[in-house]
């Protein structure tokens, strides 16, 4: 066997764009120092990587850094369609920024330089093929998100809130690499579909205690990135400290990022009979407390934070069929859940920019009562916020969110997971309760005591309105998502 | 594309666009007329359904038991088995033509009289989006299609009762209604999350959605059919509502404006009733034959229970909310037989239920529009200040009492009578208690006619203008004809009901 390594430069693109991004916004920021420039520069760069993405990923899959067989970096359909996510999101993230870095306080080419490397991990995770590829994608993912947790100066909640996620994360990553170290003792291997392999044809190592370690180990620490209960403590926290847009960032394509990862790690390397049972009470458990703990929140970021532990919930609930599927009904389960995640991320996207275009530059999320009548004042952003959390609900008019819920109750039921479908229908109606409180509160009569809110910036009305169309796109045509998860 | 499939398009898309134009157009009364020219020509599309329905009879040696006259069938999300699949018949038409009639009725009325709290131009846009959600479930063949149309009705219902509703404006009446309009809609959502996994549970086993190759049951084994049985009737049950679920209804109805009332009333609760007979008892017979004596236990405790605690009632709003929960007993007293009569019992006291209770919740708006308040120890003596308004509640009270001669009379009488034909110690004793369940009906009503049309004016009627207002006698004299037209000759409704009624019937055996 040769140890030469072919490298093939275009499955790499999308990442040396993402990554030529980071670079670019940080010349031209010490270049020009005109924060214009260099937002124009992440923007177009964030634009590049997913024209990129998606123009590689239309051709066939392609696979390099490979030892015979096995390799390590693995660009296809669902690798693209993270990657353009991800970028894409970043896009949005940027451009719901502007407020926060028009106010001044917030360095701008740190910020977009930040950012770029976060996206980098975001494109590179989802055609991770190894173990040690897919952690070092998520860490790169996560890393700038400490310093861009923290970026509010001069706030003590905010670098209170770095310093949970960073201490939480850190704990997480370790207990990842520790999973990845026991799995290569088990089995001597650490590319996903090698370990996938070994360890189908060698059940004796399931009996294994090290095996059982290894595979809850590693589950977990990847657990803690898409804040899944028991290790979801972190988020609320972190989001309501963080600058709005950053928590925006970190509840959709942190998120995304964390359940790509399990996803690869669950469908390509474990054994279905071990994760399914976990990942089925993790998800009952997660959209359940999640829920709960939302009903009882008075502040706008952290009820999006307990409702979007709620969502991973739904999202890991087609994972927890897998034990009992046959294979059709899996390789359905996988597609469910990332659908349910793009559905989820878009509509994400859309609450965290209309709250933004709600609220003062600069300012935290605030409570909810600052919001009431919001809508009677500016009625086309209300309108969208509050279409955004029924579709969070999932309900019509916004029917993306309505066909998401189908798409986990459908894909559960086909893997004859009957009662984690009855959990998650049980659960949405907790979630109308408080996701209606909000969306009436928006239209509510307003006290006279509050002050007029100023237009929202224009870049954060774009994104808004960008994410609300795409929304209703695929509420018609939600076969557009299921092809492109499905892929 | 056949004049039926454009039909059947129309009569969604017509208020669909009607209340994007009405939402589109700035001017407020132009766009309440817009929106009214809307569900008149939704009406218009849905009474000519039926002037070129096909024949009964070409269909291959098994025909299936479902036979819509016309129907559309186009695929829209093959992922999740879901085709925008139209179609209509004898036991959805009517129930269509009801909801286009009292939705322009509402429309009508709003073109007089917006209730406080918001703009009137917004109330009958949800009104319209209220009535795509309604037609799409009459009219829907595919069962995740049903589902989806389930759940439009659910926010706009909400937003209206939340917006338009109740009465008056402080803190404690905002509650209130708050209050009523959350408990309906997380009550209504829970049961349409069960329909969802009921029907993913058929879909999964049946690999179909499709309602008319669904019917009959015969690709689901019966465990399957029992358990989809279950979900379905739960998800129904909590809609029509069926005792124990009916706890939303009276304050929803009660805090709902009065066209909100009419509508819930009148059409809502049918899409409960509807989707048992065409969905649950259609595609999970064995579930539904198995289930039936539960069935009909509770439906007889919804009528006993209803009328009891109505005779207890001493507001009017809630008095008639609480009716319907016996009438729809009777309802599903008739569903719950499995025979022929018993069906098309509960197919004409849907429609009766639709016409009365939306003639006295009109009624009733009326009322406490002029006096602001619905206590029945108010309101004795209204006989000699508003002699045409209590004439006209008398009319709608002796109507929904089941008088025989007026539309609520088949309904009740033949669920009555089917429980009897089942035969059986079980069944002749539940068609007992209903029949005691309809005398004390007659009682609870007569006591309100009693407390409302004599005795002293009252206080609060001492300078009531006795004249009705034009828009008014617009919006009550259809159902008042109606009520007495499905009286006198109910083959207007059993008519084009009878042949897929004994379809259905035909494939439970």
């Amino acid at each position: 066997m040769s140890m030469a390594q072919s490298v093939d430069s275009v499955a790499l693109l999308p990442a040396y764009l993402a990554a030529g991004t980071a670079v670019l916004a940080l010349l031209v920021d010490l270049l020009l120092a005109r924060p214009a420039a260099t937002v124009a520069t992440a923007a177009t760069g964030a634009v590049a990587t997913a024209v990129g993405a998606a123009a590689v990923g239309a051709g066939d899959e392609r696979r390099t850094f490979c030892v015979g067989p096995d390799c390590s970096y693995v660009f296809g359909g669902r690798a693209a369609l993270v990657a353009a996510l991800v970028a894409l999101l970043a896009l949005g993230v940027l451009a719901l920024s502007g407020p926060l870095l028009r106010a001044g306080g917030t360095p701008v080419g740190e910020f977009c330089f930040l950012l770029a490397c976060s996206m980098t991990g975001g494109v590179v995770l989802g055609a991770a093929g190894d173990l040690i590829t897919l952690i070092v994608a998520v860490e790169t993912l996560t890393l700038p998100l400490y310093i861009l947790v923290g970026l509010r100066r001069g706030s003590p909640t905010s670098a209170e809130a770095a310093m949970t996620f960073f201490v939480v994360s850190v704990v997480a990553t370790a207990l990842a690499l520790l999973g990845a170290a026991l799995l290569y003792a088990v089995t001597g291997g650490l590319h996903l579909e090698r370990l996938g392999v070994t360890l189908a044809d060698r059940p004796e190592l399931l009996d294994l205690p090290l095996t059982g370690v290894a595979v809850t180990v590693l589950v977990a620490g990847l657990a803690f990135k898409v804040a899944a209960v028991p290790f979801h403590a972190w988020a609320p926290a972190t989001y309501d400290g963080a600058p709005l847009p950053v928590a925006a960032y970190l509840s959709t394509a942190s998120k995304l990022g964390g359940v790509v990862a399990l996803l690869a790690v669950v469908q390509f390397a474990l054994p279905q009979g071990v994760t399914g049972p976990v990942l089925a009470l993790v998800a009952a458990l997660t959209m359940t407390v999640g829920n709960l703990v939302a009903l009882r929140q008075r502040r706008t970021v952290r009820l999006l934070a307990w409702s979007s532990v709620a969502q991973a919930g739904y999202i890991l609930a087609p994972l927890g069929a897998l034990a009992l599927a046959d294979a059709d009904a899996r390789t359905g389960a996988y597609a469910a859940a990332l659908a349910y995640a793009v559905f989820f991320v878009l509509l994400e996207l859309a609450a965290f920019a209309g709250v933004v275009a709600l609220r003062p530059a600069n300012a935290d999320g605030g409570r909810l009562e600052e919001l009431r009548g919001a809508a009677r004042r500016h009625p086309w952003v209300g309108a969208a916020l509050a279409f955004a959390l029924i579709g969070l609900a999932g309900l019509p008019p916004a029917l993306a969110g309505l066909f998401a819920k189908v798409t986990v109750v459908r894909s559960l039921l086909d893997g004859g997971a009957g009662w984690l479908a009855l959990v998650v229908a049980v659960n949405a109606v907790i979630g109308l309760a408080y996701y209606l409180r909000f969306a009436a509160l928006l239209y509510a009569p307003a006290d006279d005591g509050v002050a007029p809110l100023a237009r929202p910036a224009r870049a954060v009305a774009g994104a808004l309105a960008v994410a609300t169309v795409l929304a209703v796109i695929v509420g018609f045509a939600p076969q557009l998502v299921l092809d492109l998860a499905g892929s | 594309m056949s004049l039926g499939q454009f039909l059947l398009v129309a009569v969604l898309a017509v208020p669909a666009l009607g209340a994007l134009a009405v939402a589109a157009v700035p001017r407020d009364r132009a766009a309440r007329v817009v929106g009214t020219v809307a569900a008149a020509l939704t009406l218009v599309a849905a009474l000519a359904l039926f002037a070129n329905r096909g024949g009964w009879s070409v269909y291959g040696p098994t025909p299936p038991a479902v036979r819509p006259w016309h129907s559309l069938d186009l695929p829209w999300v093959p992922g999740l088995d879901l085709r925008f699949h139209l179609g209509v018949d004898g036991i959805s038409w009517p129930l269509v033509v009801l909801t286009a009639l009292l939705t322009l009725l509402c429309c009508g009325y709003s073109l007089w009289r917006v209730p406080a709290g918001g703009s009137g131009r917004a109330l009958v846009a949800l009104l319209l989006v209220v009535e795509v959600g309604i037609l799409g479930t009459f009219l829907a063949l595919d069962l995740v299609l049903f589902f989806l149309f389930f759940e439009v009705v659910l926010l706009p219902m909400y937003a209206i009762i939340v917006g338009w509703g109740g009465d008056g404006t402080d803190a404690a009446a905002v509650e209130a209604r708050r209050r009523a309009g959350r408990k309906f809609a997380l009550y209504t959502l829970f049961g349409s999350v069960l329909l969802l996994v009921g029907v993913y549970v058929v879909v999964a086993a049946a690999g179909t959605a499709d309602i008319v190759a669904l019917t009959g049951g015969s690709q689901l084994s019966r465990h399957t059919q029992l358990a989809a049985f279950v979900l379905l009737a739960l998800a129904f049950a909590v809609k029509s509502p069926l005792w124990p679920l009916h706890s939303w209804l009276p304050d929803a109805h009660t805090q709902a404006p009065t066209v909100g009332s009419v509508l819930l009333a009148g059409v809502l609760l049918k899409m409960g009733t509807y989707g048992l007979i065409r969905v649950a008892v259609g595609v999970a017979p064995s579930g539904a034959r198995w289930a039936a004596p539960v069935l009909g236990v509770l439906a007889v405790a919804a009528i006993l229970i209803g009328s009891l605690v109505c005779l207890a009632q001493t507001e009017l709003k809630r008095l008639i909310a609480y009716s319907s929960v016996g009438h729809m007993g009777f309802v599903l007293l008739g569903i719950a037989t499995l025979t022929a009569t018993g069906i098309q019992a509960a197919l004409i006291g849907n429609v009766a239920h639709g016409i009365i209770t939306g003639l006295l919740f009109f009624l009733a708006g009326a009322i406490k529009d002029r006096t602001h308040t619905g206590e029945l120890g108010e309101l004795s003596g209204l006989r000699e200040t508003a002699p045409r308004l209590s004439g006209l509640l008398a009319f709608a009270a002796i109507a929904s009492l089941a008088l025989p001669g007026l539309a609520g009379f088949w309904g009740e009488a033949f669920a009555v009578v089917a429980a009897v034909e089942s035969g059986g110690p079980f069944w002749i004793t539940l068609a007992v208690l209903a029949a005691f369940g309809g005398a004390l009906t007659a009682a609870y009503l007569l006591r309100l006619l009693r407390r409302v049309t004599h005795g002293r004016p009252s206080r609060v009627l001492v300078g009531l203008r006795p004249g009705l207002a034009g828009a008014e006698l617009a919006a009550w004299t259809p159902l008042v004809l109606l009520a007495l037209a499905v009286g006198l000759a109910p083959t207007l409704v059993l008519g084009v009901a009878e042949a897929p009624v004994h379809a259905l019937v035909e494939v439970l055996r």
